[in-house]
């Protein structure tokens, strides 16, 4: 029952994608020493999200996958999101 | 390969192993099917009559037949066996796996070991479950929520109920998971997804909710274990932890909870009814739709349970508003559901009774929850008995019918054996009066603040009570003519190996009776839609 | 009996079960929100006490362990065996390398007395027992998947020795592979959510 042929990811593309990440570790443990009071949180969780994102789309496949995937993902990350904001409905006002 | 000439059915199939190995080791979906309706009936009945026991003890004020700590573990126990070990699993796991592949025109789940190992799960949660019941510090006494601090606090065996609900908690995701996957993968060629019967459809809802919300009890009954065994104060306030976040928690998993059980019983319902009106279900794609709808909105509405426990204001006001929007896809379907009764030609039978009930009962149960709903009259209700009979009408008279109904409308197909209608209207009839007698005393004694969980009331409650317990004995007698006449039935009914009794225009109705171990010799192509009466 | 495969499928399901991982995690990273968000201060200093220069190390080799269990399905795909074999060998080990540096990590904060229910972690403040509660638990929860994984990845590799996985048939290393990276997936956000709070 194969309708399609397995991408086969090369192995240059896959040392590629870990020196971004590691590059984006670096950043963001460098950004840690920095002073940015609030931000430095948001930052911390914008390079973790864009390192989940890479590893999600080239090692996770899901860059190659039918579009079904890719929206499912999205949609757990989505409610998951949801979840969070709704809980802080009841902690921010307290 | 089995004989040429005539496939075998799947109750005659002999495999590598023979009697009840033949079962508990079968992966076809059928006996897998068939092992979850014993287990449930088996520990149903137990749940049953630990209902009845506590509804003895209420005839009258004060100690009747247990004093309180007894009446504690009894409602724990009856809980846990109700809500983990029967309606949670219920429809999904008992007709869903037996109907599911033949109603999308498969051979079997996309899973089948899977879907042997979650039965297993679920028979090994439930004996760890009951070790709680018989080991050192007695039986649990938290109620089936188990909230923070006391359940961490009390001396009793909390540890091994939390853990075998977790291992169940197992059990119900590889069953979501499992379908899930049967139903994009392995659909009949021509079913696309608005050709799907809606019996399947919810339990593509179902499924989605057992994924995405069974995961959250599960890490919370490990952070309760946890709390337990190594102190770490997650929900401790004298150690900084917030008791109120574990109801979060418990919720964001339990109210979810609620539509696993509901959404596949609003299946049932949407199966049944137009069968028996011989009438194309009114508004297919509404009742598809509101489905999804419920299964997504559902996961938002958790507060409604937490509305004295101190949230902030803001949340109460959300938590309400939400819950007011969950009722609307819900009323859509009860709208579906009478206008496909609507100038229908009705064929009175055992099966449409159960449906006709369904109605009646799920929409007392329904708008009683709006009433809880609202955050003023919640305040007065909370923790009455109007929860109790609110839940009661949802969960028992929703699902519980539902169920009911299931059972009479697929038992020849699953047995191939007709059961007595007589007996069964009967059954159905006496059932129906004793819950009504049973569950609606409750909304008027909380209405009058009689508070829920105790052994013991004040003396102006005891008529409501008299009327109630009777109710539940009544209630128990109708459930034994039911089960005395299925039982029988099963073994020594009429033989029949007519494949379509009521006339109904779905797949399952197509096949051999009772099945055969494929259910299909080959595999349908499916053109028109269901429900097609034209 | 029913003899069918199906990859496509095969993969569906262990996405499905992905999204419940990334769920129960969730739900710890809803709790930490909660208390870090009740206890700001309490966390930061907290936070200071974690080895930032093991956590990165661990971050690094489990980012190279995720290439290569990337990289061994390419080589399966390609034919290449011995590679693959390879390959799962080396992230094996980056994953019991893991595991040894938790060890240290966790003997050392429990020779300062700081371990759940401690004496000397009660006298610290709420949010300082709260953070190293969670610090145990999620670290813990996340350490078991490592183990887990590493139970998978020896099956796997025994499969691949026998030739039942191979070229043309090796859904079972994807989805083990899959797995993995959601085990780096956690610990991408663990890592600055512990060891790099400012």
């Amino acid at each position: 029952m194969s309708e399609e042929k397995t991408h086969i990811v090369p192995y240059k593309t896959q040392v590629i994608v870990l020196f971004v990440l590691l590059i984006l570790t670096g950043i963001t443990v460098a950004v840690t020493r920095l002073e940015f009071g609030a931000l430095n949180t948001l930052i911390a969780m914008l390079v973790a999200g864009i390192k989940a994102t890479i590893v999600l789309a080239w090692y996770m496949h899901l860059k190659y996958e039918k579009r079904l995937l890719p929206m499912l993902v999205a949609g757990v990350v989505i409610l998951f999101l949801l979840v969070l904001f709704v809980t802080f409905f009841d902690y921010s006002y307290r | 390969m089995e004989s040429p000439t005539k496939p075998i059915s799947y109750l005659d199939y002999k495999g590598e192993y023979k009697g009840i190995l033949g079962w508990i080791f079968s992966t076809d979906h059928k006996r897998v099917g068939l092992l979850y309706l014993y287990t449930m009936l088996a520990f149903f009945s137990v749940g049953a009559i630990l209902g009845l026991l506590m509804k003895i003890q209420l005839i009258a004020p004060g100690y009747t037949i247990m004093g309180p700590q007894t009446y504690n573990s009894l409602f724990t126990l009856h809980g846990i066996i109700m809500i983990f070990i029967i309606v949670v699993p219920g429809l999904p796991a008992v007709f869903g796996n037996f109907f599911l592949p033949i109603m999308i025109g498969a051979k079997d789940v996309a899973f089948p070991r899977i879907n042997l190992l979650s039965w297993w799960l679920y028979a090994v949660g439930i004996l760890i479950v009951l070790t709680s019941q018989f080991m050192g510090d007695g039986p649990p006494d938290t109620g089936w929520t188990f909230y923070a601090p006391y359940s961490f606090q009390t001396a009793t065996n909390v540890l091994p109920a939390v853990f075998g609900a977790f291992v169940m908690g197992f059990s119900s995701i590889l069953t979501g998971i499992n379908f899930v996957v049967t139903i994009h993968r392995m659909r009949a060629p021509g079913m696309t997804w608005f050709k799907m019967p809606l019996f399947p459809w919810t339990l593509y809802g179902t499924a989605w909710i057992q994924i995405l919300a069974t995961p959250v009890i599960g890490i919370t009954l490990l952070l309760i274990i946890a709390e337990r065994t190594l102190g770490i104060g997650f929900f401790d306030p004298a150690l900084g932890g917030d008791p109120i976040l574990y109801q979060h928690l418990f919720w964001i998993y339990s109210h979810p909870a609620v539509y696993i059980m509901i959404l596949p019983a609003m299946g049932v319902i949407s199966e049944i009814i137009p069968v028996f009106s011989k009438k194309t279900i009114f508004g297919y794609k509404a009742i598809v739709l509101s489905t999804m709808a419920i299964a997504f909105v559902g996961y938002f509405v958790w507060g409604h349970h937490m509305f004295t426990s101190g949230m902030s204001g803001r949340a109460l006001f959300a938590f309400s508003f939400l819950t007011f929007l969950v009722a609307i896809p819900s009323a859509i379907k009860v709208f579906n559901w009478v206008s496909t009764m609507h100038k229908g030609s009705l064929d009175l039978q055992t099966p449409f009774y159960w449906a006709v009930s369904f109605l009646f009962v799920f929409m007392i149960g329904g708008l009683t929850g709006l009433v809880l709903g609202s955050l003023a009259t919640n305040v007065h209700l909370h923790d009455t008995h109007f929860v109790v009979a609110h839940f009661h009408f949802i969960v028992f008279g929703g699902t519980g019918f539902a169920f009911m109904g299931a059972v009479h409308y697929w038992f020849p197909k699953m047995f191939g054996r007709m059961y007595d209608a007589n007996w069964a209207n009967l059954g159905w009839g006496i059932f129906f009066i004793g819950f009504l007698a049973l569950y609606l005393p409750m909304f008027y004694l909380g209405i009058m603040g009689m508070p829920r969980r105790y052994y013991d009331y004040l003396p102006e409650f005891h008529g409501g009570n008299i009327f109630s317990s009777l109710g539940a004995i009544v209630l128990i007698a109708g459930l034994m003519i039911i089960f005395i006449n299925l039982v029988r039935s099963a073994r020594h009914g009429t033989k029949i190996s007519e494949k379509n009794p009521w006339g109904g225009t779905t797949l399952e109705w197509q096949v051999d009776t009772p099945p055969t171990l494929e259910n299909f010799e080959e595999i349908p192509t499916i053109t028109g839609k269901p429900y097609d009466y034209n | 009996m029913i003899e069918h495969r199906d990859d496509q499928g095969a993969k569906l399901g262990m996405w499905l079960f992905i999204f419940t991982e990334l769920l129960l995690f969730g739900m710890l990273f809803v709790v930490y929100a909660v208390y870090r968000s009740m206890h700001p201060e309490a966390f930061r200093i907290a936070g200071e006490e974690l080895d930032v220069t093991l956590g990165t190390i661990n971050t690094v080799i489990l980012l190279i362990s995720s290439m290569t269990a990337a990289m061994s399905i390419t080589a399966i795909q390609k034919g290449n065996k011995k590679l693959c074999l390879q390959l799962l060998g080396i992230t094996i080990l980056i994953a019991v390398i893991f595991l040894v540096n938790k060890y240290f990590e966790w003997g050392a904060k429990f020779e300062y007395g700081f371990y759940p229910g401690s004496p000397e972690l009660h006298e610290l403040g709420y949010g300082t027992i709260l953070f190293f509660g969670l610090y145990f638990f999620m670290t813990g929860v996340h350490a078991l998947h490592i183990i887990i994984g590493i139970g998978l990845f020896i099956y796997v590799a025994l499969q691949v020795k026998k030739d039942k996985i191979h070229q043309t048939d090796h859904v079972w290393l994807e989805n083990t592979g899959l797995y993995w990276h959601l085990v780096d997936l956690i610990w991408i956000f663990l890592f600055p959510l512990f060891y790099l709070i400012h």
